[in-house]
């Protein structure tokens, strides 16, 4: 700068506040914007909450003392969101993120009570105004895990250890399934529902029974690393979800689908801060670095491990969907032609499985 | 120097009125202390779960619509304490009298309207008392104990309620997550005029003068006191306990099943996993608090709404888990309990006594 | 269904079964002595986090045993010295005591979330336990065993010594206990602290041995099976075992529902797993009404079971 006086700066700092009230919204430079998230579980469950709460570190990592971040642990899938939410948008937070589907109705009810701010809804499809959904495409993650499944199952029958019939369950029992079918064309998959995201001794009772049927692999859809501390025990392979769990299974997780919502939160704090948010219905996965797979245990062949990182890479590169035709279901019926991709609207709402699959319901 | 403690001829009044307060001021002081020992903000943390709720006005319509079940539960459960018949199975009784208002609101379609709200909350309460039968007919007729029948009954309660919505009652359009359809907007009850509350809780004002009433003026009212506090009386009376059982229970269970229809039908309008969350117990704290007096338990239950709501505070400004608020209610009624012998006895401190030890001393 | 299967079946339901057996003996224990604890819930979970707690500072499994033990029995102190001291209703104080119990080892247990624990080393040598039938046998925590030896020792005391003999006459008939000289409250109490350190080891095999880690509320009601548990073995020790495994049955029928497992039994396909879940309760009814009608010649509940002791002094 050649001739920095302090005209010049004052000029320049007149100019910066003259354009202040340009930045839209209600965001004054100095006046902290909050930002409120409603987790389902503790943080510290080292699954999905965890991750939830990276990214929320990411966001005050990003933005320092422009932003304030609150949260509240363990709200229950119930009418107890309610007042949890509402008391965010009381405090003063303009933003809210609910993580988990079944905050569904609850945002959209207090949604409609504050029409200045703005609410998030993870895994959810309704929406307003000021309310928005975001996703992650796991089921690309689920699709590493199946190709290693298929190789490293002896038995060819494995476990997956599920919450609800919901769609984002749905698709990953059947990218899961897809994928292993792949490397072992003979592989079943046995599946359970424990009716809960987080609930340790069921998850453990669960995997246990799944063990007792014939899985010899387990993986887990449900928030704890209880699944994987079972077949710890029993000398077993698993993949964890929502985090690097092998810190609780050193030697059964052979890999996780680790949830990376940091640069997503920051985008959508951003556009906050820049007046530029809009309700929309995000759904990123490998490509955009949602979906990330952690280090691969050395339990792990190099020639399974190459074939895991081509799945990667195909999704990465947009060359590779696992909901590539021809695809059967449980009764045997064609659902997808030979070469035809389903697209993300009916991925959304899928309810059928893949042949293969095993279940109660 | 020791404590002798006599007999009163009669509970003292005044001592009725003030161990309620007094437990709740203790508990206060106790909370303060142990959070301050656990490195927490104890002050504040007091203060965000007993004033906060109460002094911040857009927090009144949390507690209003928190208090209402407590309210007219702790209701039922009065009667029946009074009269020495102890149910515990308010829970289970709440559980189903929601899933009878629920099955009106499936039943119905789209069809709403006053008739269909005044038959989901008759629904209610029949079904509450249906569930209480059970238990009551058991001890008329076999002796069986009603605390642990009712208890039991609670248990298959919540799987009456996991069959039906995850499965015949499951919305269709829910993506097979777990919950009734919710209701429309004629179908749920009305707010109460001036307020964003809903009309249970009106009900649940206007409820404990109605039963001040018949209980200070009604021969039954009679009839539940004498039976309670003096059983042999009570029979010369021609009062039969039998039929003193069956109404507490029917009127317990009645209740209990009210409250349920109301929430359903005005805070939530659907029924999930997440339903039952523990009103059903807490009510028998609010029964005691309120010293099994109707206008003692609207204060109870007021008092129970608070900490909840502040608890949920709390988790926001100091971080503490959900659960602490349960601590505190624990704690009231640990020292409500306590506080009995001063109702009781009367405490006289009787200095050494020099002399040869009188006899039977 | 081949012996496989049924071996693997029979060890995770004596994984399911230990923690309401061990819980459901201590209050049995409490029950005979004639107090009704409803805390069962809260002493485990206190139970749980205290065992948790001490092995993460410790290191060693074995001292979190003892420690669940302590903190599961000091919390049944405290409500022992409401109930037997203070003469509060029994029932709303256990209420109290669950309530507050989930509430304290949810505070407490804000710090251990996400900890890993060392785990048990085997009780029996190693080698015995590597073929199926080995591990049936040998193939358990020490807690198992534990649980094992304890029904025998309580069985025991309260059919053979002469402690278990006043144990029960102050259960049966307080005031004659009384006037022959026996302290029914210090009885009482020591029956409450019983089933207090039971919970308390009943809990922490939750956090040691099923899911080594914290979670909230990780007892999930089996606290209120243990309640029925006793009920349904009429107050015996011996049936009380059975019970446990009767009840770890129904537990895994439900889990097997769940998972679609149940293909050879005809027909299961059509029962829904909630049916199985509700079993333990609903059988319990069923024994509640059989003793109750029973009742007219005798029956083992305690006679004096939830009453206040009220000496005519």
């Amino acid at each position: 700068m050649a001739n920095f006086n302090r005209r010049s700066f004052i000029a320049t700092a007149g100019a910066a506040a003259a354009a202040l009230p340009l930045v839209g919204g209600k965001a004054f430079a100095q006046e902290k914007v909050k930002v409120g998230f409603a987790f389902l579980g503790p943080i510290g469950d080292y699954g999905w909450t965890w991750a939830h709460n990276k990214g929320r570190e990411a966001v005050n990592a990003a933005f320092g003392d422009k932003v304030e971040t609150v949260y509240v642990e363990n709200v229950a899938e119930d009418a107890s969101a309610i007042p949890v939410l509402r008391d965010l948008a009381q405090q003063g937070c303009k933003i809210i993120f609910g993580t988990t589907y079944g905050y569904m109705d609850q945002m959209v009810q207090v949604a409609a009570e504050f029409p200045d701010v703005k609410f998030e809804h993870c895994t959810g499809f309704k929406r307003s105004d000021n309310l928005a959904t975001y996703n992650s495409r796991f089921h690309e993650g689920r699709a590493v895990l199946g190709t290693i499944a298929g190789k490293m199952s002896k038995s060819g029958v494995m476990g997956y250890l599920g919450s609800y019939k919901v769609p984002e369950v749905v698709l990953g029992v059947n990218s899961f399934l897809l994928a292993a079918q792949k490397q072992n064309p003979a592989a079943t998959l046995k599946l359970v529902f424990i009716d809960s995201w987080f609930d340790p001794p069921k998850e453990a009772a669960a995997t246990e029974t799944l063990l007792n049927l014939g899985c010899d692999l387990v993986t887990t859809h449900t928030d704890s690393p209880a699944a994987l501390q079972i077949l710890e025990q029993k000398g077993l392979f698993g993949f964890g979800q929502g985090a690097d769990m092998s810190s609780f299974a050193p030697n059964a997780h052979l890999t996780a689908i680790e949830d990376i919502w940091g640069p997503y939160y920051i985008e959508r704090v951003q556009a906050i801060l820049d007046g530029t948010w809009a309700s929309a219905d995000t759904w990123d996965g490998m490509k955009e670095g949602t979906v990330v797979i952690s280090p691969y245990n050395k339990a792990i062949p190099a020639d399974v491990v190459a074939l895991a990182d081509g799945v990667q890479a195909g999704y990465k590169d947009g060359t590779y969907d696992i909901f590539t035709g021809p695809i059967y279901d449980q009764d045997g019926n064609l659902k997808v032609e030979e070469g035809k991709v389903m697209t993300l609207g009916e991925l959304a709402v899928i309810d059928w499985f893949v042949k293969g699959v095993e279940s109660a319901a | 120097m020791r404590i002798k403690l006599e007999k009163r001829p009669e509970p003292s009044r005044l001592m009725l009125v003030i161990t309620p307060i007094a437990s709740v001021l203790l508990t206060m002081l106790v909370g303060v202390v142990v959070f301050d020992a656990l490195g927490i903000d104890g002050q504040r943390a007091v203060v965000d779960i007993f004033l906060t709720p109460l002094l911040a006005s857009y927090k009144w319509q949390d507690v209003a619509v928190k208090a209402a079940p407590l309210i007219i539960i702790g209701l039922g459960l009065s009667i029946g304490n009074r009269a020495n018949v102890w149910n515990i199975g308010a829970e289970g009784q709440y559980i189903i009298g929601a899933l009878c208002a629920a099955g009106i609101g499936i039943a119905a379609g789209t069809s709403g309207g006053p008739f269909i709200m005044v038959l989901m909350v008759l629904a209610g309460i029949a079904g509450g008392s249906a569930w209480a039968s059970v238990p009551a007919v058991l001890k008329t007729r076999l002796g069986v104990n009603e605390i642990l029948s009712s208890l039991m009954f609670t248990y298959v309660a919540l799987q009456v309620l996991s069959y039906l919505v995850g499965g015949p009652w499951k919305d269709p359009n829910g993506r097979n997550f777990p919950a009734t359809a919710p209701l429309t907007a004629d179908q749920a009850l009305p707010l109460l005029p001036f307020t964003s509350v809903h009309l249970g809780v009106g009900v649940a004002l206007v409820l404990p003068f109605l039963f001040w009433l018949l209980m200070s003026k009604s021969v039954f009212g009679y009839q539940i006191r004498v039976v309670g506090s003096a059983p042999n009386a009570a029979r010369h009376g021609g009062f039969d306990s039998n039929q003193t059982v069956w109404l507490a229970m029917l009127i317990g269970g009645g209740m209990a099943g009210l409250a349920g229809a109301l929430e359903f039908a005005g805070a939530l309008k659907t029924i999930n996993l997440g339903f039952p969350s523990g009103y059903g117990f807490t009510a028998i704290i609010v029964s005691f608090l309120g010293r099994l007096h109707p206008i003692g338990v609207l204060i109870a239950g007021i008092v129970l709404a608070v900490t909840y709501v502040g608890g949920q505070v709390a988790q926001t400004t100091v971080h503490i888990p959900n659960a602490t608020a349960g601590i505190f209610q624990a704690m009231m009624l640990f020292f409500i309990l306590a506080s009995d012998i001063f109702v009781r006895y009367r405490v006289r401190f009787i200095p050494a006594a020099k002399s040869a030890p009188a006899a039977g001393e | 269904m081949d012996s496989a299967f049924i071996i693997s079946a029979i060890i995770t339901i004596v994984g399911i079964s230990t923690p309401i057996l061990l819980a459901g003996l201590g209050e049995l224990v409490a029950e005979k002595a004639g107090v009704l604890n409803l805390g069962v819930e809260g002493m485990m979970l206190i139970g749980a986090i205290a065992g948790f707690a001490v092995t993460v500072y410790t290191g060693n499994p074995w001292l979190g045993v003892v420690g669940a033990g302590v903190a599961g029995a000091l919390s049944a102190l405290l409500f022992g010295f409401f109930v037997l001291t203070l003469n509060s209703n029994q029932v709303a104080t256990g209420l109290a005591l669950t309530i507050f119990g989930t509430g304290l080892s949810s505070l407490i247990g804000l710090s251990f979330v996400g900890r890993i624990v060392p785990q048990f080393g085997s009780v029996f040598p190693r080698e015995l336990a590597t073929d199926p039938i080995g591990r049936l046998f040998f193939g358990y925590s020490p807690i198992v065993y534990f649980a094992l030896i304890m029904v025998v020792l309580v069985a025991w005391f309260l059919k053979s010594t002469r402690s278990g003999l006043i144990l029960r006459a102050v259960g049966e008939n307080d005031l004659s206990a009384h006037s022959i000289g026996y302290s029914v409250i210090a009885v009482r109490y020591a029956a409450v602290a019983f089933g207090g350190a039971m919970a308390g080891i009943g809990g922490v095999y939750f956090s040691l041995v099923i899911t080594p880690m914290w979670a909230e509320r990780m007892t999930a009601g089996r606290g209120w099976i243990a309640l029925a548990l006793v009920v349904f073995a009429s107050w015996r020790a011996p049936r009380l075992l059975v019970g446990a495994y009767f009840f770890g049955v129904l537990m895994w029928l439900e889990l097997n529902a769940k998972a679609g497992g149940l293909s050879f039994l005809p027909g299961a396909a059509l029962i829904p797993s909630q049916f199985w879940a509700a079993m333990p309760y609903l059988m319990t009814v069923v024994v509640l009404a059989l003793i109750s009608m029973r009742d007219r010649i005798g029956s083992n509940a305690p006679a004096c079971l939830g009453k206040p002791f009220l000496p005519a002094t």
